[in-house]
């Protein structure tokens, strides 16, 4: 690299959200048409150094950050995305922000467009100027060609293939002069393989002309293929920043999912694998929206806790949410050798089952209701426990006292900080509504249980006493746990077995021992077709 | 000070303003010439008229399908149970009990249908509620003229066949439940203590319901429908479960109100029926997705005294009889107030 001054520099970014720490004295810099790749897994902080840099609303509402921005040696601070648009900062989103009903000129354009004055200016002012369709389409169409594609500008946004779509919203972009720093977040996440390498020359292409681009994926190879350096973040802090071609897949790969090798792999005492097998799950397809699941199988043993990791999107979500019949699904599955009947939630319950949702407000919990409501509810409706039969059975009383006094027993036994039973489950913090419902689940003393996202969103010591609490509750009721997390660390913490799930299909089954690399090989979908992937691309 | 500042945080400022108002309207009454207790028999009368209809917005509003603005559907099960129980020619409590009875079963028909449609315009159930209530009111004005009935207290004299626009129960259960157990004191004021007893036998009815297992699942469902499915609820069901006990309740309603009118009120009869109850659960500090007794009780009251005040105070005072203008102005005013006040709780 040359040693002029950089065009970009962060310097020691440390950004809290409500006292939860995201990220920590996180620096880099960026040269002239310099390519450089930043990765990391979910959460590690990627999105929030964007948003810093482009400036946010989210970021100034919540209290802004610590740390530097310079561009071009001078210091920014970015109120808004306006300043961060003048200042030469374009992003690409991962979700298209285009008008359907526009055509690619008038998007590329949009707020930018060229305009002519003509009589009625002069009598109204200059809302009323008249647009230069044939210079803008000039302009357009130059943009697009910049990016070595073929898009009419006058296509309209709705009638175009996901791949054009995401052109134009780059073509927006470049046609800017004062572009200097092109930011794309997970850009190839919609495009074919063909059109993702369309699009990695035209980065290139517009990397010679001296814009600089910081890149955004999970797919490593494309990566490897394009940057110059790369920077790679780990729960909110520059592991490493390397150059390309000092490195390969692996490492990357094992940087991004690991703390070195010698976390403590734990095995919990109730498990072995001459255990009979609880569940069996074969050919499990589940239409979760955004979470996919097309072909998966697997088998839990009794007394275990099995974990089901993988990067977002992928389907590991869609694996809990299909056999406990909240979304969609098909294929088999099987408890205790009776088959259960998918797309039907009582029956999953009714099975054994119980699950704990990845969507703690829109799911798990009853905000507006009392602690003992969320708490009872499911194991009342579903094995007519807290009730009191009346006229002989024909009317099913709630017994109110029995729920308050199980829920103070959960209240004690998971340290649930409220003022009472008959506090209502929006008033507590993430952490304590986390634990309201584990509570539920528990309540329903199920014999296999579905843990989905159990820390997300909630601070660190509130994690452990989660994972504290499920630890105890396998190991004292002999309760199979089936463990769904976006975090490795704690899924290498708590399982004895981890699932990855890669497109929607089991990549590997691997012991928490395993290391870093293996498993995050296997997130990547790189284990088995490594060799021909690379030489596809050679 | 902190007790009172706690009293209004828990009684909403809505209600204590109306609740001045109605005060203030009985302190200023004697001055202008009208009587306090006649006043207040017709505020207690007009309550229990209409409470049980009020009542039958606490089941929608609690599983989540938001006010009953369809009330007049169960308003025509319950015209039906009238006319066929008159047709029957029953009289006394043996009326009364048909026409209930007859009612209940065509109120689970149409509550049934009713709430399979809601099933399918989930978000919009209350603007498709108005035009069930408003088209079925339509759609019942041709039946009454073609439906075979023949008793001759209640078909057109003139053709021999229809029904008339306002047929009188007298002679059959007219005012049964207000004068059993009656108490009059003095000759201008009277408590209906049966009306008020079959309200508070309703509203029991309504509150052992939600204190049972279906119940439970019914609030569940309207606080968090997601929840209620992940707990192996049928939320649809239940939302229909809901529907059939208000419009159940709406045909036991109008029952109760016109034993008490003394008429039953045909065509166009049921049309505003469901406007002032919403406004009168509104009132009494319901939102659009909880409701309870307390606030059909209090909101009643509020709602029916001011109407029964205002006029008759303003006529008084101004000494022109343009009492039907000043109700349709305060009854609209305070539905389009409590209309207003129609907030949905965050989640």
């Amino acid at each position: 690299m040359t040693q002029q001054q950089p065009l970009l520099k962060m310097q020691g970014i440390t950004k809290e959200y409500f006292g939860n720490r995201v990220l920590t004295d996180v620096s880099l810099d960026l040269n002239r048409g310099e390519v450089l790749g930043l990765v990391g897994e979910n959460g590690a902080g990627k999105s929030t150094l964007m948003n810093i840099l482009f400036g946010m609303s989210v970021i100034t509402q919540t209290g802004g950050y610590a740390g530097k921005v310079y561009i071009d040696g001078k210091e920014v601070n970015f109120q808004n995305p306006f300043d961060a648009l003048k200042a030469g900062i374009g992003m690409v989103h991962q979700e298209f922000s285009l008008i359907p009903g526009f055509t690619a000129t008038e998007n590329i354009l949009l707020n930018g467009e060229i305009l002519h004055d003509n009589i009625v200016t002069k009598l109204f002012g200059p809302r009323l100027k008249t647009l230069d369709l044939p210079e803008m389409r000039a302009i357009a169409a130059k943009s697009i060609e910049l990016l070595g594609v073929e898009i009419s500008p006058d296509t309209l946004v709705a009638e175009m293939p996901v791949g054009h779509r995401q052109f134009t919203e780059l073509a927006r972009e470049i046609h800017r002069p004062e572009m200097k720093v092109l930011v794309l977040d997970e850009p190839t996440a919609v495009l074919t393989e063909s059109e993702a390498e369309v699009l990695l020359t035209s980065l290139r292409r517009l990397a010679a002309t001296g814009i600089a681009i910081i890149f955004i994926t999970h797919r490593l190879q494309e990566i490897l293929d394009i940057c110059d350096r790369i920077v790679i973040l780990r729960d909110g802090q520059v592991v490493k920043e390397i150059a390309t071609h000092d490195t390969d897949i692996g490492q990357v790969a094992e940087l991004m999912v690991g703390r070195s090798v010698d976390t403590k792999a734990s095995t919990t005492a109730t498990y072995d694998t001459q255990q009979e097998t609880v569940l069996a799950v074969e050919h499990l397809w589940v239409d979760m929206p955004g979470e996919t699941v097309r072909d998966v199988s697997f088998e839990v043993h009794k007394g275990e806790i099995f974990g089901i990791g993988g990067l977002a999107g992928q389907g590991k979500l869609g694996i809990p949410n299909g056999i406990m019949g909240l979304c969609p699904a098909g294929g088999t599955v099987i408890l205790h050798g009776k088959p259960i009947h998918l797309d039907d939630p009582a029956a999953a319950l009714a099975a054994g089952m119980a699950f704990v949702s990845e969507d703690r407000r829109g799911v798990g919990l009853l905000m507006e209701e009392p602690l003992d409501w969320n708490i009872a509810f499911t194991a009342m409706q579903v094995q007519n426990k807290f009730l009191r039969p009346l006229l002989g059975g024909l009317i099913k009383w709630r017994d109110d006292r029995a729920i308050r006094k199980v829920t103070r027993e959960y209240i004690e036994a998971l340290e649930i900080k409220c003022t009472g039973v008959e506090q209502p489950a929006q008033e507590l913090s993430g952490g304590n509504q986390q634990k309201v419902c584990l509570a539920k689940a528990f309540a329903v003393e199920p014999n296999l249980l579905f843990v989905s996202e159990p820390t997300r969103g909630i601070d660190v010591g509130a994690k452990a006493l989660v994972l504290k609490a499920l630890r105890r509750y396998n190991s004292e009721n002999g309760t199979t746990i089936v463990m769904v997390s976006s975090e490795l660390e704690e899924l290498r913490s708590i399982c004895d077995r981890i699932a990855i799930v890669d497109e929607g299909r089991v990549a590997g089954i691997l012991p928490p021992a395993a290391t870093a690399k293996e498993f995050g090989m296997l997130m990547i979908g790189k284990l088995k077709n490594a060799d021909d992937k690379v030489v596809s691309h050679a | 000070m902190l007790r009172l500042r706690q009293f209004i945080d828990r009684a909403g400022w809505p209600r204590i303003i109306i609740g001045l108002v109605l005060l203030s309207l009985f302190v200023v009454a004697p001055s202008v010439g009208v009587r306090i207790d006649a006043s207040l028999m017709d505020t207690i009368i007009r309550f229990g008229m209409n409470g049980v209809m009020v009542l039958a917005m606490i089941p929608m509003v609690q599983a989540g399908c938001g006010l009953n603005f369809g009330l007049p559907l169960g308003i025509i099960a319950g015209l039906l149970g009238a006319t066929m129980s008159i047709e029957l020619g029953l009289t006394g409590v043996a009326g009364f009990a048909g026409a209930i009875g007859m009612a209940i079963p065509l109120a689970c028909l149409f509550g049934w249908g009713y709430g399979v449609l809601l099933n399918h315009v989930k978000g919009d159930e209350m603007m498709i509620a108005t035009y069930v209530g408003f088209s079925s009111v339509s759609f019942m004005s041709i039946m009454w003229m073609v439906l075979p009935y023949h008793s001759p207290t209640m078909i057109w004299g003139y053709s021999g066949q229809g029904l008339r626009t306002t047929i009188s129960v007298d002679g059959f259960w007219s005012k049964i439940l207000d004068n059993f157990l009656a108490i009059r004191i003095g000759p201008n004021f009277m408590i209906p203590t049966g009306t008020i007893l079959f309200f508070a036998l309703m509203a029991w009815l309504m509150w052992a319901f939600f204190h049972t297992k279906t119940g439970t699942a019914m609030t569940a469902v309207g606080s968090n429908p997601d929840y209620a499915r992940a707990s192996g609820i049928s939320v649809d069901r239940m939302r229909t479960t809901s529907v059939i006990l208000s419009t159940v309740y709406g045909a036991i309603g109008i029952l109760l109100y016109e034993q008490s009118y003394g008429f039953i009120s045909l065509y166009n009869g049921p049309f505003f029926m469901a406007l002032p109850a919403v406004a009168a659960v509104l009132i009494g500090g319901a939102s659009v997705n909880k409701a309870n007794i307390t606030n059909v009780v209090i909101g009643t009251i509020l709602f029916q005294g001011i109407l029964t005040m205002t006029p008759s105070v303003i006529n008084a005072a101004i000494h022109t009889d343009a009492a039907e203008v000043v109700r349709l102005i305060v009854s609209n005013g305070m539905i389009v107030y409590a209309l207003t006040r129609a907030t949905r709780k965050s989640r």
